[in-house]
């Protein structure tokens, strides 16, 4: 077996069994805690372990065979499914936008010294501060903004702060990709009286490439966690935050929905992360195998 | 006409500071077409100073240079000459038929003349079977030879060289000075070589001329007269020895010390 | 001029710059405050509501820096753990791993269920199992991570596996735990205000943020977005500080992100 795949296939293993682990514990705290919460060392620390606080394992799981609603006929399994491809499509849009503004910006940065100078620090800094603080404010212009006498749709703000939060890994990494050719072969594309454009993409973009695939990886999270935090500091119908905003309410009759849900986000971001590792296996395909 | 004229050249780094380095000093040299010169000195002498103005990546704070007959500007915006360094420095992303066909893709030529070109240009380095190899499966010598295929690719008059041969072992590096002469040979390139290393600069040459430090200047050029081909004998007859000995002697008296001027080699 | 002005001048020639364009952009284009608001409207309302930002700040805040405290303290524990038992590691990695492409806050939403309702106790866990796994990946890669030929020379004394352990692992550590912190720092204040959306108490940031844009007051809802990234930013200069505080003068500092 391709030894990548090897290793693609024990991890997968090694996951599963620390998912059994994790709801090994759970189930084991379920039997020894207390019912109604108690105190560790005088602080309320130890959750509830009763059937409404946290539901079986099974009961989670068997959960998503059921209906959503008693009135309808439709599984949760499809809601759920439904809510994560919504998210699923608003965070591509957000990490495509965010990625190309990201390379757009450093390669100008790249270009013109003054303003890498400029705007450097301020993208540093950006990634210290947490900027999802601005999530409710871009997501109050949905229904309230025209452009060019277009609506602004509301969908589009979860996907701008999706973009928001990928622009910056993706503008810092490119521009330390777009620095980091050998300056033997940037003299050597002067022997040939190469121009910079010409530079640009034969020498300078193909270097970044390595630089962009960790950046990539956090991007996407980015976006998606953007995209998760609008849909839920709104409640933006279609997507799998409100979902998970919905089911919480009903919590206290339905204890197990709200994990049918919060799994439906884990999956989105996995279909994410692996989209993007995917992408990047194919762009470093002919380049020396380091440890991935 | 002479490929190379440089005349009364004089560079200077960081002028009027206290840092200020008089990297060459009224520097004259006439490198004829089909020459094989080789720069030769200890570190500091200003060899690879020389090659870079030749070249046009730097400019010299006085004096002029002639190359193919154009200012050294225009033959670099012309593609009149190839280089190649110490690191092959070949690009990892591109095959090795991609790769020497860089240059002729900067100067628009079409698919199939490149394709050409870097299929003749393969065979010349004696690598067909590597066409579509990446620089990371091959060894050093070959991504050297590579190298050179790239160099020569545009089939320019002149090939400029930094120590192309300083990474490689020893075994490694007197059969690519022999395939060096051959490609050469077959060409009809002139070349100008920077080493440190004396036999290597002995074997391959026509003219060795040896420079000195402080300022960089050249102090004597070597005629090198070797009888017949070279070949894997040359290096074990006493003309090449004779020669080698003419050679550090100059060294030594450019340098002033008693021993081999400090970064030459005897390898 | 001085050199080190020289390089501060382009970014605060920039930042000012933004800062007028913006005021001029808001008054030019008449641009209506539930878009964007004036700066200097911002700047008026931190100052009017300093004290109500303080309150908040300090309530976010806290529980920002438990969950620090915590995480870091489970996460190293749990990395030596992992640096003896090698199976664990495999089990762990993985995990962690796909827990970095997953926005694992949502869990708050079960840990509300989980507790009375006034508690903070699930936002403190939430940040606490953030940087818990952050710490965990950087300190565990620093204990096993080492030169093998430390390892090489310490065997060759015959030294056991706590000596191992004390005198070459946890040194070539150290370095890695800082670089945990610095990103773990700024990760714990996201996570708190992004806790404060799932319901709960609303006496943070997060919730402040959100419902003063419910009530239209959006150069209020700003002015508390500025308060958040002071106090991001203040996470931060203090995880750098403790770092410049415990490394030796000259020994090797680590810069950015490893995972």
């Amino acid at each position: 077996m391709n030894p990548l795949v090897q290793r693609i296939v024990r991890r997968s293993a090694m996951f599963v069994v620390a998912l059994v682990f994790i709801a090994a514990v759970w189930e084991l705290y379920k039997v020894v805690g207390p019912e109604d919460g108690g105190a560790l060392f005088g602080i309320n620390i130890l959750p509830r372990s009763n059937g409404r606080a946290m539901p079986h394992v099974w009961d989670m799981l068997s959960r998503y065979g059921r209906p959503e609603l008693r009135s309808s006929e439709r599984k949760i399994w499809r809601v759920v499914l439904a809510g994560a491809w919504f998210s699923f499509r608003l965070s591509l849009v957000g990490f495509a936008i965010g990625a190309t503004v990201g390379v757009a910006l450093a390669t100008l940065m790249a270009r013109f010294k003054v303003v890498e100078r400029g705007l450097l620090p301020y993208l540093v800094v950006s990634q210290t501060v947490p900027l999802i603080a601005l999530a409710p404010l871009v997501v109050s212009w949905g229904g309230k903004l025209e452009v060019f006498g277009y609506e602004w749709p509301r969908w589009l703000s979860a996907s701008v702060l999706g973009a928001f939060l990928a622009f910056f890994p993706v503008a810092v990494g490119m521009l330390r990709g777009l620095s980091s050719a050998n300056p033997a072969s940037l003299e050597l594309m002067d022997s040939y009286a190469a121009s910079w454009t010409q530079t640009l993409f034969r020498l300078r973009f193909p270097a970044a490439v390595p630089f962009m695939v960790p950046a990539l990886k956090l991007a996407a999270s980015s976006a998606v966690i953007g995209v998760v935090v609008a849909e839920i500091s709104t409640g933006l119908k279609g997507g799998i935050g409100r979902l998970i905003i919905e089911y919480a309410r009903e919590a206290t009759g339905d204890p197990a929905k709200v994990f049918t849900a919060v799994f439906g986000a884990a999956v989105l971001g996995l279909a994410m992360a692996g989209l993007v590792s995917a992408f990047d296996l194919y762009v470093m395909r002919n380049r020396p195998k380091e440890a991935l | 006409m002479s490929t190379v004229s440089v005349s009364n050249l004089n560079k200077v780094f960081n002028k009027g500071k206290a840092n200020q380095v008089d990297a060459l000093v009224d520097v004259s040299l006439t490198i004829e077409k089909g020459e094989f010169v080789s720069l030769i000195g200890p570190s500091g002498c200003g060899k690879s100073t020389l090659l870079r103005l030749i070249a046009n990546l730097l400019e010299p704070t006085s004096g002029d240079i002639v190359v193919a007959g154009k200012s050294a500007k225009q033959s670099r915006l012309d593609q009149d000459y190839g280089m190649a360094f110490q690191q092959a420095g070949l690009f990892d992303w591109r095959t090795v038929t991609k790769n020497i066909e860089l240059p002729l893709e900067l100067k628009g030529w079409d698919k199939a003349k490149r394709e050409a070109r870097s299929r003749e240009m393969l065979d010349l380095v004696k690598l067909p079977e590597f066409a579509d190899h990446f620089p990371w499966q091959l060894s050093g010598g070959m991504q050297q030879r590579v190298a050179i295929a790239r160099g020569l690719a545009a089939h320019p008059p002149l090939l400029l060289m930094d120590e192309p041969f300083g990474a490689l072992d020893e075994m490694t590096r007197e059969h690519m000075q022999a395939e060096l002469l051959s490609i050469c040979a077959a060409t009809g390139t002139t070349v100008v070589f920077v080493t440190h290393s004396i036999p290597e600069a002995v074997y391959l040459s026509n003219r060795v001329v040896v420079m000195s430090p402080r300022p960089g200047r050249i102090t004597k050029i070597v005629d090198v007269n070797l009888d017949g081909n070279r070949n894997e004998t040359t290096r074990e007859r006493p003309d090449f020895f004779a020669t080698i000995t003419a050679v550090r002697e100059a060294l030594r008296a450019g340098g002033g010390h008693a021993h081999t001027g400090a970064g030459v080699e005897d390898r | 001029m001085n050199l080190r002005l020289r390089a501060a001048l382009p970014p605060v020639v920039f930042g000012v710059a933004f800062i007028a364009w913006w005021e001029a952009a808001v008054k030019i284009f008449d641009l209506k405050p539930y878009f964007l608001s004036a700066p200097s409207k911002i700047w008026d309302q931190f100052a009017n509501n300093k004290s109500l930002i303080w309150e908040a700040t300090r309530v976010s805040g806290t529980n920002a820096l438990v969950g620090l405290l915590a995480g870091t303290v489970l996460g190293i524990a749990m990395s030596f753990l992992l640096s003896r038992y090698k199976i664990l590691g495999d089990i762990v990695t993985p995990l962690a791993i796909a827990l970095n492409a997953i926005p694992i806050f949502v869990l708050v939403a079960v840990l509300n269920n989980m507790y009375s309702i006034t508690s903070e106790i699930p936002r403190r866990l939430m940040v606490t199992l953030v940087v818990y796994f952050i710490v965990l990946v950087n300190v565990a890669k620093g204990l096993t991570q080492v030169s093998p030929t430390q390892i090489e020379l310490m065997r060759s004394y015959a030294a056991p596996e706590s000596a191992i352990l004390r005198k070459v692992r946890v040194p070539n550590a150290v370095p890695y735990l800082f670089t945990a912190l610095k990103i773990s720092a700024p990760a714990a204040v996201i996570t708190a205000f992004v806790s404060e959306y799932f319901g709960g108490a609303q006496n943070g940031l997060g919730s402040r943020i959100t419902s003063n844009i419910a009530n239209s007051k959006n150069a209020a809802a700003w002015a508390y977005v500025l308060g958040a990234c002071l106090l991001g930013l203040a996470f931060y200069l203090v995880s750098i500080i403790v770092e410049s505080a415990a490394t030796p003068s000259g020994a090797k500092r680590t810069s950015g992100r490893s995972q």
